[in-house]
């Protein structure tokens, strides 16, 4: 078995909690919430294409998906925000679970389409369905997650609230990279028929993979909504899926580290730069058909490369 | 019976585009995304040439298909040539790498505004049995039907069509056989690409073309392919024809804004029940 990645945890922790009790600017406490939430994605997204293969850009749908799960039921239904994320987790599960079991048998290439045309069908229906979703002018009057007698009103418990889950997750999945599951999925993605000639049923497997982490995407967009309190279908459109390509991919596919740093980065650019809007795609696209192309590894990837080279 | 006439019209479109998905699935076993994004290209090239610079439309039309062509080239070189770890995934990737691109340089060279391309012929409405049919209409499928006895003839009688058969059907073969595989690659890339050009300009009087046109037209190009079976030629057009045709009728049913929701469901449908597609036949794979 491997070691933990201990340095890059500390370090996350360690920066976490330098922004949740230093920084004051009520405003990069809120960039830095969304960062956690971009990571969270783009994490999820890295397992999928970087570990088991599997290209799926219809994430920002799973994501838009459970904000709207969350942010129906806990509005319009008076049920617990804390309870819905689940709900909206097994939505997508099950949506997720339809859409991948009859594609993941086949052709894998497919799977890219066929989320492709799930994201476009979800961002129709989310414009379209506006007696429930509001249509494009969004969804309003979405109430506060409150744990016990917290009240996650305000950017600063939200942030603490999101640091809490995201150190999780990022533990979870340390753990997971560094576990037997790991190879198994590395080994899917390498040669499907050696899979299959050693037992496993790459299918089935995959199926569960994509399944689960469009559940955790959900579950991430349920946090979105209580965050943000007011959600538009243009936040889930398909340009958000190719940035979450971009970040998984710019980051480093295959390592834990890269979709973080890859949110961070991308994420952190349009902040700095103002202008960067106007060819954010491009950039983008640009980003991701380079990064394929010299480095596979991405930043993650590279950097690795040249720690062994030195030590 | 109206509904049958406009869903052939649309139908023939998906099936042009059905087809290119074909010749670059039989030769690189990819599904290329960014086939919409040529007949997007292909629209706003005539546009540009035949409105704007009002160059004859004889004249026009050929350097629209060269446009694609060349650009179609210079997409194979440059994207799928130059990456240096071939994995299919990451060839995938590639190509929405590329398709997120061209429609974002399409969008900063023609803004997003709709842009109408003048009708190439008189617009007439035809009466036939049980409905009316408008002179583009038939200008259409008639186009598109043409281009696929073509390519038809092309894949059949010349030299480079056999050499292009001969490697759908075994790569290595092929190459041992002297033929350069590589350039049938750019081949293939080239001429799906001025296919889905033909496309384009033959649909924007119609529909008019929108930089962002090319993700919608390419799903339902691709779900006509999967419809057909991927592989048969004719099989394509055929599923381009049944999809729209099922996608007229649907639209009588259920409203107007869930229509492109309709090609999805037939992907998924088809993937159900029959994955190999209504007239494909089943591929052994190899190891």
């Amino acid at each position: 078995m491997k070691r933990l990645n201990f340095t890059f945890l500390v370090l996350m922790a360690c920066v976490l909690g330098y922004i949740g009790t230093q920084v004051t600017n009520e405003y990069y406490i809120g960039v830095a919430t969304l960062l956690l939430i971009h990571a969270v994605n783009a994490t999820a997204l890295n397992i999928l294409l970087g570990y088991t293969g599997i290209i799926s850009i219809g994430q920002a749908a799973f994501f838009g998906l459970g904000a709207y799960v969350a942010a129906v039921l806990s509005t319009n239904y008076g049920i617990n925000p804390l309870l819905t994320m689940p709900i909206a987790a097994a939505a997508a599960f099950v949506l997720a679970y339809m859409v991948g079991s009859p594609i993941l048998k086949l052709h894998g290439n497919y799977l890219a389409m066929a989320t492709l045309g799930m994201g476009m069908i979800l961002y129709i229906f989310m414009n379209e369905m506006d007696f429930i979703t509001g249509g494009p002018s969004g969804f309003v009057g979405i109430g506060d997650i409150i744990i016990g007698k917290f009240d996650l009103a305000d950017e600063k418990s939200f942030f603490v609230f999101m640091s809490i889950i995201f150190m999780v997750f990022l533990l979870v999945c340390e753990l997971f990279d560094k576990s037997f599951l790991h190879n198994k999925l590395k080994f899917i993605k390498n040669s499907e028929s050696a899979c299959r000639s050693y037992g496993i049923t790459p299918a089935r497997t995959k199926v569960m993979v994509f399944a689960s982490m469009a559940a955790l995407t959900a579950f991430n967009g349920a946090i979105f909504t209580f965050y943000t309190h007011f959600i538009s279908p243009v936040s889930f459109s398909f340009k958000y899926s190719v940035e979450l390509l971009a970040m998984a991919t710019v980051g480093g596919l295959g390592y834990i580290t890269g979709g973080v740093i890859g949110a961070v980065l991308l994420g952190l650019v349009p902040e700095i730069f103002s202008a960067f809007e106007e060819y954010e795609m491009i950039i983008y696209g640009g980003l991701l058909a380079v990064v394929i192309m010299f480095l596979p590894g991405g930043i993650a990837g590279t950097l690795k490369r040249l720690v062994k080279r030195n030590a | 019976m109206q509904f049958l006439y406009s869903g052939l019209t649309s139908g023939s479109i998906y099936g042009l585009v059905a087809l290119g998905f074909n010749i670059i699935y039989n030769t690189t076993g990819l599904i290329n995304f960014a086939q919409g994004e040529f007949v997007m290209l292909g629209g706003m090239l005539i546009y540009s040439l035949f409105c704007v610079f009002e160059v004859p439309f004889y004249t026009a039309l050929p350097l629209t298909l060269l446009g694609c062509f060349i650009i179609g080239v210079l997409y194979e070189r440059v994207f799928i040539n130059l990456a240096r770890y071939k994995t299919e995934i990451n060839l995938v990737t590639l190509t929405i790498a590329a398709s997120i691109i061209m429609r974002d340089v399409a969008m900063h060279i023609w803004g997003r505004d709709s842009l109408r391309v003048d009708d190439y012929i008189p617009v007439v409405n035809v009466q036939m049995p049980g409905g009316v049919i408008s002179s583009q209409s038939i200008l259409i499928i008639a186009v598109s039907m043409l281009v696929a006895w073509g390519l038809n003839m092309f894949l059949k009688k010349s030299k480079y069509g056999k050499a292009m058969r001969a490697c759908f059907d075994d790569q290595t073969a092929a190459e041992t056989c002297g033929i350069n595989v590589r350039s049938v690659r750019i081949m293939s890339f080239a001429v799906s690409s001025a296919m889905a050009g033909i496309a384009g300009v033959i649909i924007s009087p119609i529909t008019f073309v929108t930089y962002d046109d090319g993700i919608m037209i390419g799903l339902k190009g691709f779900a006509a392919a999967i419809l057909g079976g991927l592989g048969n030629f004719w099989a394509a057009v055929a599923g381009g024809l049944l999809l729209g045709i099922f996608e007229s009728f649907s639209a009588s049913v259920i409203p107007s804004g869930y229509k492109d929701a309709m090609a999805f469901f037939v992907i998924l449908l088809i993937l159900f029940l029959k994955p190999d597609g209504l007239f494909g036949r089943k591929k052994a794979t190899r190891v």
